[in-house]
């Protein structure tokens, strides 16, 4: 079976996250075709047969989200996936996953937005992903790769976590990380899923189950909030993941997750042998947050560089974290833009020497990167 | 001494949250008797709907999941994928299935989804207070027709079952009634007939069924009951619109 050897293949992150999918023991995936996760739908299609899956290609993300929802409360491993406008057509399903507090792994290739926006990388929905989306005093647990051996890796950790905490975990990549290729390998263990007690299979020779979110009896749908919220601490407490780079001497630490996490990563390698001390951090679970780390860091870094494909949306959670205890700046690009990493060594020299004020070159250089074609040009 | 009825063992005995005369209550019922008559408790899986039938799973001693506003059909599909061999049937409003939720019951009947929908029809949105429902007749009063629905602004009823009964995937389209003992029996039959369907697995199955909401209409039970006969089948006839095995029914 093409997903259990343990040798390297080459995948784009769609493929990655649909085969690390079936590793996990998930046999149900519903979707609706739009990029740049088409070739997560169009790999599913051919492999869930194989597998001996269910592979349903939905009339909307509406339906896609609410047959993965049943699927959830049947007690089955089940994925979707979508890009940001159908990842906003799920919000309310979403919300309906974790009141009824059901499994779920949801993939959000990210691209660039308002409305139609566009189909180049872009990391705008980070306040949708993270803050809820939809109504109510939720939670998702939201994992971000950074390569494509990361999206296997964290798409197959989601679906333990999902049922761990009976909860939606998000796996928030862009278009970018969705249709590169890189070198993966599936080396974790292949699961079949048992199916969970309070599922609803049929009440053969038991109590009936019911899987719900409506508490009209005063005072139960607080209950309810408050264990909920319980659930989250835990989450909190155990589930926070992050990698550091050379932030044990840096001056400067730049915050990045995903696609601009590796931008600053090429940004370090760029710089290393100056002398300038410049660190990484990247949060792996944008929620949890990794609010401790970047307290501790507080205590010795000069100042944070945030840097997203956004107006700053993780910012404000970084800032957050390290209060007043440190400058927080930032770099961002949006719309599809995606910054270079001379664009955040720019930056960072900026931070080191305001007097010398590199803004007018930072447009100008911005210019010149759309000119090379940093856009992609498939067609929505 | 012989029983000649008993409440059926599936409908746990507890007082409904229904109006006097509401016609959930009753087929609820009808549901718990065919679950033991036929002796499918343990495999049956119902979706209770956004509506006023949303508590049907506090009445129901079978395993049950809500779907948001709309959405049940998706659900079920979802369920019944995994348990292709159990019975999923829900139990949805008009303003569940035929306004919010139409893209969804379309889209089960065309892939001829192997589920039954209980499609309970009142011509109004009664969890919310009355307002117009897709399934309004032309001249009913809501609370968003005043004046009753003219069809200049309010658009036309909507008649689920001979839209349904285009489709390929669709094997079992029936529209009964409460408004008679013989109605309820026949509608009980119908419900039989849509589980068949599933178990036998010739596709997709929806019954619906004229249902009073006297609260909404502004009428008495009885009144009520009169109306489905002489105003709703004007616009909503009973009968079988779709059979996959006509002989049998
Ligand atoms: C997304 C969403 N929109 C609106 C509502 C409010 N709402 C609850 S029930 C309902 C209509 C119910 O009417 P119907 O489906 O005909 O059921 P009935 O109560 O008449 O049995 C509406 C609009 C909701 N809960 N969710
Ligand atoms: S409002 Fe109408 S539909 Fe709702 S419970 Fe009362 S009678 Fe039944
Ligand atoms: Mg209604």
């Amino acid at each position: 079976m093409k997903s259990s050897n343990n040798k390297k293949q080459l995948l784009t992150g769609n493929e990655a996250a649909a085969e690390a999918a079936i590793l996990a023991g998930c046999r149900y995936y519903y979707g609706y075709p739009i990029t740049p996760q088409n070739e997560l739908v169009n790999h599913m299609a051919i492999r869930m047969p194989q597998v001996g899956g269910t592979f349903l290609q939905a009339e909307s993300e509406i339906a896609a989200i609410y047959m993965a929802y049943g699927s959830a409360a049947a007690g089955a491993r089940v994925m979707t996936s979508s890009s940001s406008p159908g990842i906003s057509l799920m919000q309310e399903g979403i919300s309906y996953l974790a009141g009824s507090e059901l499994p779920c792994v949801i993939v959000n290739m990210q691209r660039g937005g308002p409305g139609l926006g566009d189909i180049s990388p872009s990391q705008a929905d980070y306040f949708q992903a993270v803050k809820g989306g939809g109504h109510g005093d939720y939670r998702t647990i939201v994992l971000a790769p950074a390569s494509v051996q990361e999206i296997a890796d964290l798409v197959y950790d989601a679906f333990d976590l999902a049922d761990r905490y009976r909860n939606p975990v998000m796996l928030l990549g862009d278009a970018q990380l969705g249709q590169m290729m890189e070198p993966v390998e599936l080396k974790k263990i292949p699961r079949t899923q048992q199916t969970p007690r309070w599922a609803v299979t049929g009440a053969e020779g038991r109590a009936r189950n019911i899987i719900k979110s409506f508490y009209p009896v005063k005072g139960e749908l607080e209950a309810f909030n408050i264990r909920l919220q319980r659930k989250y601490k835990v989450v909190e407490q155990k589930e926070v993941r992050y990698e550091e780079v050379n932030t044990e001497r840096a001056e400067i630490i730049l915050v990045a997750y995903g696609t601009c996490a590796r931008i600053c990563k090429e940004a370090l390698r760029r710089i290393s042998g100056t002398g300038l001390q410049i660190g990484l951090l990247r949060p792996i679970s944008l929620w949890p947050f990794p609010k401790e780390p970047l307290r501790r860091l507080a205590k010795k870094a000069k100042a944070f560089c945030v840097v997203e494909m956004s107006s700053g949306q993780m910012l404000e959670d970084v800032k957050l974290a390290v209060l007043n205890r440190c400058p927080v700046h930032f770099y961002g690009r949006m719309g599809g833009g995606v910054p270079s990493s001379k664009e955040v060594i720019k930056k960072v020299l900026n931070i080191l020497a305001p007097e010398e004020s590199t803004l007018e070159l930072e447009m100008s250089e911005i210019s010149q990167e759309l000119g090379k074609g940093l856009y992609f040009s498939t067609i929505p | 001494m012989q029983a000649l009825y008993r409440a059926p063992e599936t409908l746990l005995r507890v007082p409904t949250h229904y109006c006097p005369g509401c016609g959930h209550g009753i087929v609820q019922r009808l549901l718990a008797e065919i679950i033991d008559e036929w002796g499918i408790r343990g495999k049956t899986i119902g979706l209770a709907p956004v509506g006023c039938a949303v508590l049907a799973y506090n009445y129901l001693d079978i395993d049950m999941s809500e779907a948001a506003h709309g959405r049940p059909p998706a659900v079920a599909t979802g369920i019944k994928r995994v348990y292709p061999d159990n019975i999923v049937f829900s139990y949805q409003g008009d303003g569940d299935l035929a306004a919010i939720g139409m893209a969804e019951i379309i889209h089960a009947a065309s892939r001829a989804e192997n589920i039954t929908v209980i499609f309970a029809n009142n011509a109004i949105y009664g969890m919310t207070n009355g307002q117009l429902a897709p399934t309004t007749l032309l001249n009913q009063r809501t609370t968003t027709t005043p004046e009753g629905r003219n069809p200049l602004t309010h658009g036309y009823p909507l008649r689920v079952c001979e839209l349904l009964a285009t489709l390929d995937g669709a094997s079992f389209i029936a529209r009964t009634s409460l408004s008679s003992p013989k109605n309820v029996l026949q509608t009980k039959e119908a419900i039989k007939k849509g589980f068949k369907t599933q178990i036998e697995k010739k596709g997709f199955s929806l019954i619906e069924v004229l249902s009073p909401c006297p609260v909404y209409w502004r009428m008495s039970p009885v009144d009520s009951l009169k109306f489905i006969e002489e105003k709703m089948t004007q616009t909503y006839p009973l009968g079988v619109f779709k059979d996959w095995g006509k002989k049998e029914l």
